[in-house]
């Protein structure tokens, strides 16, 4: 029983195909890495699931329910959560307001929100920043101010538009730890990256797209031997790393 | 924790005493001038507390609040003159009537970003004051007299031997308000519109219907509008739609707060207190010879707002307090631990990533 499930999504921009008959599923509990050459339609297919962009054919269900072209307010109260790739923090407001932001979602009560928000920001190690204005963070500590900020809203599906490119290798392991105890608290992720070493041993399955369509669905072993996906995408990068 | 403890205390002493001197008032000081100035004041106040609801917290500037200011005035004195009924009950009219325009006026609207929402406002404002000029039965361009009414008692809301009675009003309505103010900064609805103000996006992807929102904060902010018409009317007696539907009145509805700090409880009030003084000595002092002047010294001060504090004197409060707030954690932190490294890292670095982000 797939948790997210997708199929034939097309979203076109005028006479730009940005995404094309995209079929795609989510599972319980898995981790999807979902990666691409830039412009290959990635973000725009975060933007059609989530509700930014109403897509121009296809269908998405979640949970046995159809959300094609709901609200991304909708969405969100439906159970999935997503980050930005160019964060999108709340930069007057401190870090415990930002995460409060998130958590009135499912306690309308502002103690219980604060309480949410704290036990959140204890989990994402932020707690001792809580006061701060969070347009003082580093980069770093934004990224992780937008994930506790979706987490505080209780999500079943939580969707990270590149929430590692910009991190110095140690913010990135520290980034990589924290997806691996999300999945321990059974939250179900897409990640969309660009860092391949990164995604190939967090994932357990990954689609590629490139200009806008599926070009593969598999498990990151095989993806990294697939002859598509080495041609469009993969070849200099990854090779060269390995 | 020990300083914003502090803080809390010294607020607390500062609200304490500010009440207790704004009590005494009338008794303190018995010049009419300064009387009608304090009133003036404490109506500009609210005015600006109520602009603020959607001006300030949800960051959706409005020129055309005038709209419900002189729907507010009007509704109570039309009930007043053409039924006899308390302009008390007609206030309640008043805020009905505000409340259902501002949802008209505020739905296709929102939709508009940044300036246009503005734009509109003003457009909006424009309609009110045509329409009310050309309404023969609310008075056209001539306005309203509100009839006399002997007998100084609260329930006629008219008082002409002294003006105590104005003045406690307008305090109650001024608390009233204040408190209106502090229950939503403290309540979801405070939380979620200075998320929209901050990023709308954001604050859509975390689950907020953005657009009822800003509804429920434009008809918050109507009803104390429209609840400070009907105290104007009642005030001054007289009531035209050159005077409370008047563009300047939305502008300054917005420079009172913009002057003391957009999106606080203390900013409008700050702003208040000293606009309106200035507003009132250059027109007493100056009338005849120079009347436009307070107009062009309300366009220095929005140039020099803009350019230099755009947070209002309520930033320039919070970067003292911010100031003093690390001082007194530095020394915390030399005392016990010395590791606070996020703290120093934040001083440092704040502009940079900024610029990355």
């Amino acid at each position: 029983m797939a948790l997210l499930e997708v199929q034939d999504l097309t979203k076109r921009f005028g006479g730009l195909m940005a995404n094309q008959d995209i079929d795609l599923h989510v599972s319980p509990g898995e981790i999807l890495g979902l990666i691409g050459p830039n412009g290959a339609g990635k973000t725009t297919f975060f933007n059609c699931i989530t509700g930014f962009y109403p897509p121009t054919q296809g269908a998405v269900h979640f949970l046995d329910e159809e959300i094609t072209g709901w609200s991304p307010e909708r969405v969100c109260q439906a159970g999935i959560a997503r980050t930005f790739q160019i964060v999108k923090v709340l930069r007057d407001m401190t870090v415990l307001e930002n995460v409060m932001v998130g958590a009135f979602l499912r306690y309308p009560r502002t103690a219980d929100a604060r309480r949410k928000a704290l036990e959140v920001l204890g989990f994402t190690e932020l707690a001792d920043v809580r006061d701060q204005i969070s347009r003082n963070l580093t980069i770093a500590d934004k990224k992780r101010l937008e994930l506790a900020r979706a987490l505080a809203t209780e999500p079943k599906l939580l969707f990270l538009d590149e929430a590692m490119a910009g991190l110095n290798p140690t913010e990135t392991n520290e980034a990589v730890a924290m997806v691996r105890r999300l999945r321990e608290q059974g939250i179900t992720m897409v990640l969309v990256e660009h860092v391949m070493k990164v995604i190939m041993p967090l994932a357990d399955r990954v689609v590629v797209l490139d200009s806008g369509e599926v070009i593969a669905d598999d498990v990151p072993a095989k993806i990294a031997t697939n002859e598509r996906v080495i041609e469009a995408y993969l070849g200099e990068k990854y090779r060269a790393t390995d | 924790m020990t300083s914003s403890m502090k803080t809390n205390r010294l607020n607390w002493l500062i609200l304490i005493i500010l009440a207790a001197f704004l009590l005494a008032f009338p008794r303190l000081f018995t010049q009419p001038f300064l009387q009608r100035t304090m009133i003036l004041i404490l109506l500009w106040s609210v005015l600006g507390l109520a602009w603020n609801m959607i001006g300030g917290y949800a960051g959706q500037v409005s020129l055309g609040h005038a709209i419900f200011f002189g729907l507010g005035a009007y509704t109570s004195t039309l009930i007043l003159t053409k039924w006899d009924i308390s302009p008390w009950i007609g206030m309640f009219g008043g805020v009905v009537v505000a409340v259902v325009v501002s949802a008209i006026i505020g739905w296709p609207s929102f939709r508009l970003a940044g300036h246009y929402f503005a734009i509109a406002t003003i457009a909006a404002g424009e309609i009110f004051a045509v329409m009310f000029r050309n309404w023969r039965w609310a008075g056209g361009a001539v306005g309203v007299y509100l009839p006399i009414i002997r007998g100084e008692r609260i329930a006629n809301f008219q008082f002409h031997e002294a003006k105590y009675g104005y003045y406690y009003i307008i305090l109650a309505m001024l608390a009233i308000t204040m408190l209106a103010t502090y229950l939503i900064e403290r309540s979801r609805i405070g939380y979620y519109l200075k998320a929209i103000r901050e990023d709308p996006d954001a604050a859509r992807s975390l689950g907020i219907n953005i657009t009822r929102y800003k509804l429920y904060a434009i008809m918050l902010s109507a009803a104390f509008t429209a609840i400070a018409g009907t105290f104007y009317a009642q005030f001054v007696l007289y009531i035209s739609p050159n005077t409370v539907f008047a563009l300047l009145f939305s502008i300054q509805m917005c420079l009172v707060a913009v002057l003391g700090g957009t999106g606080t409880l203390a900013g409008p009030i700050i702003g208040a207190a000293i606009l309106i003084p200035m507003a009132e000595y250059t027109r007493v002092y100056l009338a005849g010879r120079a009347g436009g002047l307070h107009l062009v010294v309300y366009g220095l001060l929005i140039m020099l707002i803009s350019i230099y504090q755009p947070g209002g004197l309520m930033g320039l409060v919070r970067q003292w307090q911010q100031r003093w707030s690390t001082r007194a954690q530095r020394r915390d932190a030399a005392v016990a631990v010395p590791a606070h490294h996020r703290l120093e890292r934040s001083e440092g670095s704040g502009d940079v990533t900024d610029g990355a982000s």
